[in-house]
């Protein structure tokens, strides 16, 4: 059982939920962009939260399907005549064409099973600078084919309750897309905050920010005014997070993405909460942001907010499927 | 040794901390550093699932949706690392692994010999003489998979970065600046001076350990003929 690739589309990668532990030989986590649209995408085909899928960017991929496949589209919104956000059985033989983005930059495309491709270092995420993990270590190109895992979701599947087109009544929350741009993303002081001048930092908050176009997997470039040299003395080089938004010496901050470097020696001017970096991971080259200050407290909360909405979330897809 | 202390805990955003000791680099308060970055490890808290021994200090990265994650996560990593202090470093005297790389010094692989021989004023035997000399230690790790940023160079080849860097250095050149040496894991870009190359694959993800160096290390590198090299190569 297989799903061929008719067309790869942009950058598509098998990404899950990341591999931890090996920071500190420099290696980041890595893993889905949007790990919230990644855990609904696997719910809706009766996956485990972290199971790997197709993580899709701006322009999506053809995809043929060898036998009837479940499958289910969670995060960007993408033209195509195709449900998103729902589980919908693809028939043998039948082909899903996902288009250009509309609203959003990443789509997860779940299977239900999964991708039979073997972890790497514990994951199956792909991680395109060192090119292993995922499918051979690389994005797909044309006359892939990627083994599925076999799964009894499809039969589970059968048994909802269907409207004329297949498909059924309810759909997932897309929790992390933006209504309107620019989205605002909370962020707490990053360590050397203090050290830019008042007019960078009031700068960095002010300013309506986009995403450059040499924004990838590794990191968002910020076009807008540059941010000024921070005063002091030379920082030494130090660890850097998910979110981290370094400034380097052109003055365009750097908010670092999944793909990151584990260390570096640029200041840091704010680190995002957590509960932000996947809407962000949403913008597409273009994209507006801007930026909040607040606590770490503040970030706790929209975390438990964001975990709850999610976890509701979840419950609803449980709950439908076991709804006989 | 004992001296080293936390200047504070300096959070990296709501997902991880940076527990300082030291704001320049300093090798006996990167030596504790390690030693702590060991002892954190084989307490295995179940909420943290990255140790990152740096120049200055250790910052651990959280697992936000563990079920054991506490309400004051900074206020624990702090208390985790004093416990740690207080109990003593088992691995105090540690000389840490020992890994020696084979290094080709030969002008086709030492890129940058002749620019590092002018600024350092030495002549440009000397050079690759010096650095294989050296006993180096993994102070941190970053940039790419396997990058270790070594301390103990000798203070005569500490010149500066190029000028303007590489936009690809060749995977396995051995690179020096200021007062540290590297090795480049892959073929990426960088600005280090490059003096020599080494045949071994730095990082691996298919072996069970990837990296062949790790935090804290003791590094030598010895000097090959390039058909060393070659053999070395395809032998591996």
């Amino acid at each position: 059982m297989s799903v061929r690739v008719l067309r790869p589309g942009l950058l598509t990668t098998v990404q899950d939920r990341g591999r931890h532990g090996f920071q500190r030989v420099g290696l980041c986590p890595g893993g889905a962009m949007d790990p919230v649209a990644l855990a609904l995408a696997n719910a809706l085909v009766g996956n485990a939260p972290g199971e790997a899928a197709l993580e899709i960017t701006v322009t999506g991929p053809e995809l043929a399907f060898e036998e009837d496949t479940l499958v289910a589209v969670c995060g960007a919104e993408f033209q195509g005549g195709f449900p998103h956000n729902r589980p919908v059985l693809a028939p043998a033989g039948s082909r899903f064409n996902v288009g250009r983005a509309v609203r959003g930059a990443r789509a997860y495309l779940a299977v239900a099973g999964g991708f039979a491709v073997d972890p790497v270092l514990g994951s199956r995420s792909t991680y395109l600078p060192g090119r292993f993990g995922g499918f051979e270590g690389r994005a797909l190109k044309h006359g892939d084919a990627l083994p599925l895992r076999d799964s009894t979701a499809a039969e589970r599947f059968s048994a909802l309750k269907k409207t004329r087109d297949g498909s059924v009544r309810w759909s997932a929350p897309p929790l992390t897309l933006p209504d309107r741009e620019p989205i605002l993303v909370h962020v707490i002081d990053g360590q050397h905050f203090a050290s830019f001048d008042s007019t960078s930092q009031r700068a960095f908050v002010d300013t309506v920010w986009r995403v450059a176009p040499e924004s990838n997997r590794m990191g968002f470039r910020l076009s807008g005014p540059p941010l000024g040299r921070p005063q002091g003395d030379e920082i030494l080089s130090g660890p850097t997070c998910l979110g981290s938004v370094q400034v380097p010496p052109s003055g365009v901050p750097i908010a670092l993405m999944a793909d990151h470097q584990t260390t570096g020696g640029y200041p840091r001017i704010a680190e995002i909460a957590s509960a932000d970096v996947a809407r962000l991971a949403q913008l597409a080259p273009g994209g507006k942001v801007h930026f909040a200050r607040c606590s770490l407290e503040i970030a706790a909360e929209l975390r438990r907010h964001a975990r709850e909405r999610l976890d509701s979330a979840l419950s609803g897809i449980a709950w439908e499927y076991s709804r006989k | 040794m004992a001296k080293a202390r936390p200047l504070g805990v300096i959070p990296l955003g709501d997902a991880a901390a940076y527990i300082e000791f030291s704001t320049t680099l300093d090798l006996e308060v990167n030596s504790v550093v390690q030693s702590l970055a060991l002892a954190i490890l084989k307490r295995k808290v179940a909420w943290i699932r990255d140790v990152v021994p740096a120049l200055g200090g250790i910052a651990l990265h959280f697992d936000l949706d563990h079920a054991e994650f506490p309400q004051k996560p900074l206020d624990e990593a702090l208390a985790l690392v004093n416990d740690s202090l207080k109990q003593g470093l088992a691995t105090k005297d540690d000389p840490g692994r020992e890994v020696e790389l084979a290094v080709c010094y030969e002008p086709e692989f030492a890129l940058d010999l002749n620019e590092v021989a002018k600024k350092a004023s030495l002549p440009a035997e000397e050079i690759a003489t010096r650095h294989a000399a050296g006993e180096y230690r993994v102070l941190m790790m970053g940039f790419a998979p396997g990058h270790a940023y070594m301390g103990g160079l000798d203070a005569k080849l500490a010149v500066p970065r190029r000028a303007s860097p590489r936009a690809v250095v060749p995977a396995g050149s051995v690179a020096i600046a200021n007062e540290q040496t590297v090795v480049y894991p892959y073929a990426i870009s960088g600005g280090w001076n490059v003096i020599g190359r080494t045949p071994m694959v730095l990082f691996d993800a298919a072996r069970s350990r990837p990296s062949l160096l790790w935090p804290g290390d003791r590094v030598r590198f010895r000097a090959i003929t390039k058909a060393q090299f070659v053999v070395l190569a395809v032998n591996q």
